[in-house]
């Protein structure tokens, strides 16, 4: 390959991590307040479908994706609500979140099938566009794009340099010792999940208007899946989420290309190829225990119910 | 995914079983026509895997069943049941026999098997499965010839091609997808012996998100026409996107590459509905595998790119009229394997039971041919 392809296919990859990126860094603040919510591929879907018919009617990709940021909040803040508020359980409500998703997006988006819209425009950063090769991998994209990897810092910095972000912390390991100290464990947890969805839901409507720019029943097509065991390869550590989203989206774009330049491999192997490098680099990360056990938030997925 | 249909179609899978029986046995008539009692007007079913929408495989064959319904108005009253997953077909059709549908057309490969076995079942019940071949005597099948158009679409290829290199996403390694990209290459290089068809196996039938980084994985590879034989009309969107040309697939995608589609091959199974349907009502039918080309309508060449010089349109008409003359053979030989070796010798061409097997690409296709 020379060095244009190369170029392409790097910068392919950086479009294609995108949505993974966003709906992973959503779900790591989520399950670091303790809420584990499996429903992230159907808020993705249901910002698929909002930011499509969004678009179609006002003619704008960008409040398309307005409008599935706040379809994404509104199904995170439908989870909190039962998981925190009615304490239901966090698995089964969130795997309800995906099949009500799916459902709901294919209804609303039923007469929609087969319609276009204008896709959102790449906005070259000038500048930093025209440096050699950065340029075209990084810097000549749509502005969800950039907008993903500013996330990933932000969170990094929210996490660990910010007070809230240390409160949040502290819902996550121990929200009966947080509630002790006077942190507002409720109301932290139902804006972690309302963030959570809000980043679904982003990630679904670039999919629907940036990325391909339509909408069709089961689009997203398990990239939420993806995006939440992305959260447990980065071992909750938000500029992890990087180096998997950039790995996993890699080797799925790298099989095409491998094929593109005439390659003679197995084309299921190659389809496989993405599942197995994650399952290879979980196992090569889970041979730590102690790595894990310091990182995961202690009470995941564990309900909780303020003493009073 | 369609999970808000899963109580429906357990609960008439169930309900089913007290439908086997009640009316008088179907029977073999004169001419080796399968009869069966007939209810007036004839209930027809048809089952799809994707969601209907505006585009694509099970939007073509819901044209052909409007198609249907107002050729034969009065005669036959239709329904459709659509997103049906492999899994579910069976209690699909169960609920279709339940509720008097007596002609069933089941439109995808993967529903052969459920298709034969609710067959079986139910012998007064005339299915039809598309693109399958199993047979039964209550059990036909149908398939479009879509190698036909490719052929003619290579030929346009072969002529707007600058960089000489083309670009083909394919599904799965079956023979129609052999036969669609050997059709196209043989078309190709009538024209144009130097281009070459660079070709990415994305192993779904439909995935916009697959089939988007299959086509810009070509465009970056030096392509300036992308053919696919997968569902989603993503590749046009990327040919649009990149100023270069696309063919389109199953339907007419110029709604997504107005500039970008040179012509495409396009499903038209509305006549062969109603000429079914017509047969089962006047006790005409019986178990048939039909392979329909552009003779029959089965298939269509979309509306060719005004950039297209004439010279070439001529010689796609006289081509388009050539095959449905029957005068000439797309497979004829020399042909060559990849790797150059004499698969078909001068003189002779393949026949319909050798093309129904392909599974080997001619000279000029790059790529693993599995």
């Amino acid at each position: 390959m020379n060095a244009a392809a190369w170029i392409s296919l790097l910068s392919a990859v950086v479009v294609a991590a995108t949505p993974l990126l966003l709906a992973a860094t959503g779900e790591l603040v989520c399950e670091r307040a303790g809420l584990l919510n499996l429903g992230v591929e159907g808020m993705m879907a249901v910002g698929a479908v909002s930011g499509f018919i969004t678009a179609y009617h006002t003619g704008s990709a960008y409040l398309g994706l307005l409008a599935g940021i706040g379809a994404g909040a509104a199904c995170g803040i439908l989870f909190a609500w039962l998981t925190v508020q009615w304490v239901a359980d966090q698995v089964a409500t969130g795997l309800a979140l995906t099949i009500f998703g799916h459902g709901l997006s294919g209804f609303l988006g039923h007469s929609y099938a087969g319609d276009t819209i204008t896709a959102l425009a790449p906005l070259a950063i000038p500048g930093l566009a025209s440096i050699p090769w950065l340029g075209a991998i990084f810097f000549d994209h749509s502005l969800p794009v950039y907008l993903a990897l500013f996330f990933v810092f932000a969170i990094y910095w929210f996490l660990y340099r910010s007070r809230a972000g240390l409160t949040l912390r502290s819902v996550g390991e121990d929200p009966a010792v947080a509630h002790s100290l006077g942190l507002p464990v409720n109301p932290t947890r139902h804006a972690a999940a309302a963030f959570g969805g809000a980043m679904a839901g982003f990630a679904g409507a670039f999919l629907s208007t940036a990325y391909t720019p339509m909408w069709a029943e089961g689009m997203v097509a398990g990239q939420g899946w993806i995006a939440i065991g992305l959260v447990v390869f980065a071992t909750w550590r938000p500029l992890r989420l990087l180096g998997g989203a950039w790995l996993f989206a890699g080797v799925g774009v790298g099989q095409l290309f491998s094929q593109a330049a005439g390659l003679s491999i197995n084309t299921y192997l190659l389809s496989a190829l993405p599942y197995l490098a994650v399952l290879l680099a979980l196992v090569l990360i889970s041979r730590d225990p102690l790595r894990i056990r310091l990182n995961t938030p202690a009470s995941l997925g564990k309900p909780f119910r303020a003493e009073t | 995914m369609n999970t808000r249909r899963d109580f429906l179609k357990k609960a008439a899978g169930l309900s089913a079983l007290g439908a086997l029986g009640v009316t008088p046995l179907p029977s073999l008539a004169a001419g080796g026509y399968y009869t069966i009692p007939l209810k007036k007007p004839l209930k027809v079913g048809f089952v799809y895997i994707d969601p209907v929408g505006n585009i694509g495989w099970s939007y073509q064959h819901e044209l052909g069943r409007r198609y249907m319904d107002k050729k034969l108005a009065g005669l036959v009253e239709s329904t459709y049941v659509e997103n049906v997953s492999d899994a579910r077909v069976e209690g699909v059709l169960r609920q279709l026999v339940d509720t008097g549908h007596q002609l069933i057309f089941t439109t995808s490969f993967s529903y052969m098997n459920p298709t034969l076995k609710v067959a079986r079942m139910y012998p007064q019940v005339i299915f039809e499965q598309a693109t399958g071949f199993k047979l039964a005597p209550n059990m036909g099948n149908y398939n479009g010839r879509f190698y036909e158009p490719q052929y003619l679409t290579g030929l346009v290829a072969g002529a707007m091609t600058k960089s000489n290199k083309i670009g083909f996403i394919l599904p799965f390694p079956i023979p129609e997808v052999y036969r669609v990209v050997d059709a196209f290459t043989i078309g190709l290089h009538e024209v144009n012996p130097k281009a070459s068809v660079s070709t990415v196996w994305v192993n779904t039938w439909y995935d916009p998100a697959k089939e988007r980084e299959a086509a810009q994985t070509l465009v970056a590879s030096g392509v300036d026409v992308i053919a696919t034989h997968t569902d989603s009309p993503a590749p046009m969107q990327v040919a649009e996107a990149h100023g270069i040309y696309a063919i389109a697939q199953d339907s007419n995608q110029i709604k997504y590459g107005p500039r970008a589609q040179l012509t495409g091959v396009i499903d038209h199974w509305g006549p062969y509905y109603v000429e079914t349907a017509r047969r089962v009502l006047e006790g005409h039918w019986r178990a048939e595998a039909t392979w329909g080309g552009l003779k029959s309508g089965m298939v269509e060449l979309a509306p060719l790119n005004p950039a297209i010089p004439q010279e070439v349109v001529d010689l796609v008409n006289t081509r388009k009229a050539q095959i449905e003359a029957g005068s000439f053979e797309i497979f004829k030989g020399p042909l060559y394997g990849q790797d150059g070796a004499l698969k078909v010798p001068a003189g002779k061409a393949l026949d319909d039971k050798t093309l129904l097997g392909l599974q080997w690409f001619v000279k000029g296709v790059q790529g693993k041919a599995s």
